[in-house]
Formats: structure tokens, C-alpha cells, sequence
């Protein structure tokens, strides 16, 4: 290519940074607004010596990434809400199992079949849970087709260090926009994998995959060292963006395209003198619950912008413990907040905490 | 520009095929009197040639497509007026296509219908940023894997190249090699190099300048 920049929607950019990490596997089934993604490794994987394969149902392709993780090899699925859901006893059984996958959600809106407009009312399902057991996923959430690539790249990483599931939660919005993209800057880890299942050469015990354990003084030792794992996860990996917050009475709480439409807002209030800022997580498991507890120091008022009815705002006022009050600024249904209803809600919190 | 009664655009996925397409249907009506613009997109419902149907109205461009075009309902269908481009001999036509061979699939049906039609053109839309047509040999791997698809072969090229809004002078030049080689590769005339609307004054001595309008896109409703 002449330039470094490539002209990309979300979805290809998730795929051809996949590739970059070390990525050959991929098996999914196709569902609006993703179907770019199983598209492109359509495209790309026979190329290059690599894997796609489009299943019979979402709950055949989580279950081959089982299979190829366990052999210790990058591979990653995606889908969109639905799909996702059905993918979840596979999720569980991949965290039962300690393997690592890159899973990607671009949600659409719910419930049920919903619609094909972007939404971020997975929220819940994706930090909570979703499949049954106790268990963690790291959750990341980009918010420009850049970050689309780099926090996928990122998640095979923390994946493969800490043997768990990373999902990319992006919206149908990033998933179907075009921006420039630079994908040089590419650089992924290689982890050693003594515990794969690949063949013991008769030089080692043989390794199982598995999330079967009768013996129950086993299986809560299991969970135990499960959970001292995702300890350290929550104590180095958490990630957030930081903006206008220094001097900050009104903490606006936003990611994905919600934090695109507030960093508008902030800036058009910020010309009216209201001082306000925005705490972005780029990691919705782990929390960035630090930072939006400093902000609390300063901040009198906080404002959870979401595409949801309201699901990411408990994490907020469990965070700053509820020392402040927390409003929510929602759309859903596949409706996005415009820049001036954020505006409007920074507004009225700036009202309030005069008063 | 030769206009042909029928004007066939297709491309690599996200070429921005759906973009030049309206852009030439307007272009078309400011020397015709009867104008249609056909949606056969049976890939992608989003960013369709009906987002811009209140221009197409004030510009009294006929629009044809399936009655679930950008409806949200996300099904492969096809308008049910699609012969009727055919059936009008001073009607001139412009038919945009989904992307891709698999876009391409449901122009096959139509391919004998568009050869008897004695005046058409079927252009290659080519954005040379684009993640899978970033040189001239890719370009035209997806031109014959399109062309294996509908049918019906290519007659000109469209360079779209561009990277949205950030698009300068620079960024289009630079394409002129690829395109070029392109040209050679397959044996066709570049028809046009699409230039947004305000960077059209930079760029004059390039080959025949087409301006673009951007059209809204309705994401998010």
C-alpha cells in the first residue's frame, strides 16, 4: 500500500487484526451487523494458510473454539446479541476449562431477535456472566474502527496470559463504520502453552481440557485459584480513557459510540463554563472503579450515558460506593443519544448541584 | 461522458459503489428527462441507494427497489419493478449492486436482458484503500470474480479511492499509478476518478473528474 492508512469498517478491522495477532481459526455464523467479519476471514484465511469455517449454529463454533484453544492455538469466534447468547454454555465451559479465546460481540438491540441498529444492552450478559458458574471475561469495548483492531489484539494477549476469554463488546455502530485505519503498529505476544493439548511426544504426562470436576473439595479449589487469577487481572489491566476531567464538577460515564456522541456534548457545555469531563472504560470487566472513585473527590454529579436501560450505571454507583448521585442518559432499541440529549443531561446535573 | 441507457455499478464491498451511483443518477438527470435508479443490493441492509430517496424525489429520479430496503428487515430481496428499466426505451438507468461476487449474483438474471439492451456500461468501482483491493491485482482478482458471478463483463473503471472525510489531494493522486496499472490489467478505459465536491478545484488535470456529493448515511436512525 502507498499510505499506512487503510479505509475500513469495524468489522474488517477486528478480522485483519485477528490475522495480525497470530490468528488462523475462525468459526462463526453470519448474523447483522458482524456478518463483515466471518466475511473477510472468508476472504482471507484460505489465503494464508489459516482456517474459516461457517458452522451450523453458533453452538457448534463456540464449541470448536474449545477445540482449537485447547490444542493452543489463537482462535477466535464472533456474533452479534443473539449469537451470542447461544454461545454462552460455551463460554462457560471455556472459563471451566482455563482456555483463552477472543470471543467478539457487535451488539444489536434486544431483547429477543430485537433489531439490527446498535444497541449496548449486552452490558450485563457480558461483565455478569451469561453462561452459568462463577466466572469472569475480560470485556473490552472499542470506540473507534482503531481501537477496533488494537483492543483486539489486545484481548488475544490477555487472553493467552491470563487462560480466560476476552470479549470485544462493540455496538452495531462500530462494527459497520468506516474510518481510517492504521495497522502497522501491530505487535502481538507469544505465549509458551505447557498446558495445551497437542501431543506429548512421550516426552511429558499427557494434558486435559476439561470443566468436569466431581470431587468438590476439587472444584473450589479450582474456583479458588480461578479467582485469584482474575484478582491480578483486576489489579493491572483495567484501562480507561481520561478527558477534560482535572477540574471536573460533572463526571459523564461513557463507552463506545456513547462516549463518541458525550465527548460532543462536553465540549459544547465546556463553551457554556460547565466543567465537565468523561471517564471512557476501555475495560468494562475490570472496571476502572479507581478512577471513577477519585473522580467522586471532585465531581458532584455523575451521568451514565448508555445504549441500554440502564446497566453499566450500577457498576458506576458501585464504584464511587454512592458517595454521588448518578443519572442515566439512554437511548435503546437500536436509537443513539444525540450530542444535544447528553448536552441536556450535563445541563440539568449542573442545575442540580448548584442548588 | 458517453451515457449509455443502462449504467451498471459494482464493486469490491464498501467501495462506495451505492455513493458514485446516486451521484451519477443525479448527473444523468441534468441531461435526461427520465431518469431510475434500481437498488439490487441483496447483501448489505444498511447504507442503501434509498437512504437518499427525498433527494431523488425533489429531483424527480425514479427509485426502484424491494419494498424492504432499508427497512431494517435484514432479508436478501430483490425490487419487484426490476424489469421495468427494460421495458422503457427513453428511460435511462442507473443499477446499483451489492457488493462483491456475492453481491453480483443478482445481476445474473438480468445479464441477457442488459447485453440486448444495445447501450449499456458496466462500471468497476475501485477504492484503492480498501483493506482486500489495496493494489491493481487484487483489484482485478474481485473484477473477474464479479464478472464469473453476474455474467456479464466490465466495460470502464471508476476510481472511488478515498479514506472519508479525511480525504486530501494527496490521497486520490497517489492512486494513479494503481489505477492506471489496472486500466492495463484489464483492457478498460477509466471512466471517471470521483473527487468529493470541494477538493475538485485541487485536481483538475486529473482524467476525467467526477464531483461526488456525499450522501447521509441513516445508521442509528
Amino acid at each position: 500500500m502507498m499510505t499506512e492508512k487503510v479505509l475500513m469498517k469495524g468489522n474488517e478491522a477486528i478480522a485483519e487484526a485477528a490475522i495480525l495477532a497470530g490468528c488462523r481459526f475462525y468459526f462463526g455464523y453470519p448474523i447483522t451487523p458482524q456478518t463483515e467479519v466471518a466475511a473477510y476471514m472468508a476472504k482471507r484465511m484460505p489465503k494464508i494458510g489459516g482456517t474459516f469455517l461457517q458452522a451450523e449454529s453458533e453452538v457448534a463454533a463456540i464449541n470448536m473454539v474449545y477445540g482449537v484453544s485447547a490444542a493452543g492455538k489463537r482462535v477466535m469466534t464472533s456474533s452479534s446479541s443473539p449469537g451470542i447468547s447461544l454461545k454462552s454454555e460455551g463460554l462457560s465451559y471455556l472459563a471451566g476449562a482455563d482456555l483463552p479465546a477472543l470471543v467478539v460481540n457487535v451488539q444489536r438491540g434486544g431483547p429477543g431477535l430485537g433489531g439490527i441498529q446498535p444497541s449496548q444492552s449486552d452490558y450485563f450478559q457480558a461483565t455478569k456472566g451469561g453462561g452459568h458458574g462463577d466466572y469472569r471475561m475480560i470485556v473490552l469495548a472499542p470506540a473507534s474502527v482503531q481501537e477496533m483492531a488494537s483492543l483486539t489484539v489486545k484481548g488475544f494477549d490477555l487472553a493467552d496470559k491470563y487462560r480466560m476469554t476476552s470479549m470485544i463488546l462493540a455496538d452495531g455502530t462500530m462494527g459497520q463504520m468506516m474510518e481510517p485505519v492504521s495497522l502497522e503498529k501491530v505487535e502481538a505476544t507469544v505465549y509458551d502453552k505447557p498446558w495445551a493439548v497437542n501431543g506429548t511426544k512421550g516426552e511429558r504426562p499427557h494434558n486435559i481440557a476439561n470443566s468436569l470436576s466431581l470431587v468438590p473439595e476439587e472444584l473450589e479449589r479450582l474456583n479458588f485459584e480461578r479467582y485469584e487469577r482474575y484478582k491480578k487481572v483486576e489489579e493491572n489491566e483495567s484501562m480507561f480513557e481520561s478527558f477534560m476531567m482535572d477540574d471536573a464538577e460533572i463526571c459523564v460515564v461513557a463507552f463506545g459510540i456513547a462516549a463518541r456522541v458525550s465527548k460532543n456534548a462536553i465540549v459544547e457545555a465546556r463553551k457554556k463554563g460547565i466543567k465537565v469531563g468523561m471517564i471512557r472504560p476501555i475495560t468494562l470487566w475490570p472496571f476502572p472503579k479507581k478512577a471513577l472513585l477519585d473522580a467522586a473527590e471532585k465531581a458532584h454529579t455523575f451521568i451514565s450515558v448508555e445504549l441500554s436501560m440502564g446497566q453499566m450505571i450500577e457498576d458506576v454507583e458501585l464504584a464511587i460506593k454512592c458517595k454521588r448521585p448518578v443519572m442515566l442518559c439512554n437511548r435503546v432499541g437500536g436509537m443513539i443519544p444525540s450530542p444535544n440529549m447528553v448536552l441536556e443531561a450535563i445541563e440539568k446535573a449542573d442545575k442540580g448541584g448548584r442548588e | 461522458m458517453n451515457e449509455k441507457r443502462i449504467t451498471v455499478f459494482c464493486g469490491h464491498y464498501g467501495s462506495g459503489k451505492t455513493n458514485v451511483a446516486v451521484n451519477y443518477a443525479f448527473y444523468l438527470r441534468k441531461r435526461h428527462e427520465k431518469v431510475s435508479i434500481m437498488d439490487l443490493d441483496i447483501v448489505n441492509p444498511y447504507f442503501r441507494t434509498k437512504d437518499s430517496e427525498k433527494d431523488f424525489i425533489a429531483k424527480d429520479i425514479e427509485l426502484i427497489c424491494s419494498s424492504y430496503a432499508a427497512s431494517n428487515l435484514d432479508i436478501p430481496a430483490l425490487p419487484s419493478e426490476m424489469y421495468a428499466p427494460f421495458c422503457r426505451e427513453d428511460n435511462f438507468s442507473v443499477l446499483d449492486i451489492g457488493g462483491d461476487d456475492r453481491g453480483a449474483v443478482a445481476l445474473g438474471r438480468l445479464s441477457p436482458l442488459i447485453k440486448n439492451s444495445g447501450s449499456y456500461e458496466m462500471l468497476f468501482v475501485v477504492n484503492f484503500y480498501r483493506p482486500l483491493t489495496q493494489t491493481a491485482e487484487e483489484a482485478l482478482e474481485v473484477m473477474r470474480e464479479i464478472e464469473n458471478a453476474c455474467s456479464l463483463s466490465f466495460t470502464g473503471i471508476v476510481n472511488n479511492s478515498n479514506v472519508g472525510v479525511q480525504t486530501t489531494k494527496e490521497y486520490i493522486e497517489q492512486t494513479i499509478p494503481h489505477v492506471k496499472k489496472l486500466c492495463e490489467l484489464s483492457a478498460l478505459p477509466l471512466v471517471m476518478t470521483t473527487v468529493r465536491d470541494d477538493l475538485v478545484t485541487q485536481l483538475e488535470d486529473i482524467e476525467n473528474v467526477f464531483p461526488l456529493s456525499l450522501q447521509k448515511t441513516v445508521l442509528g436512525g
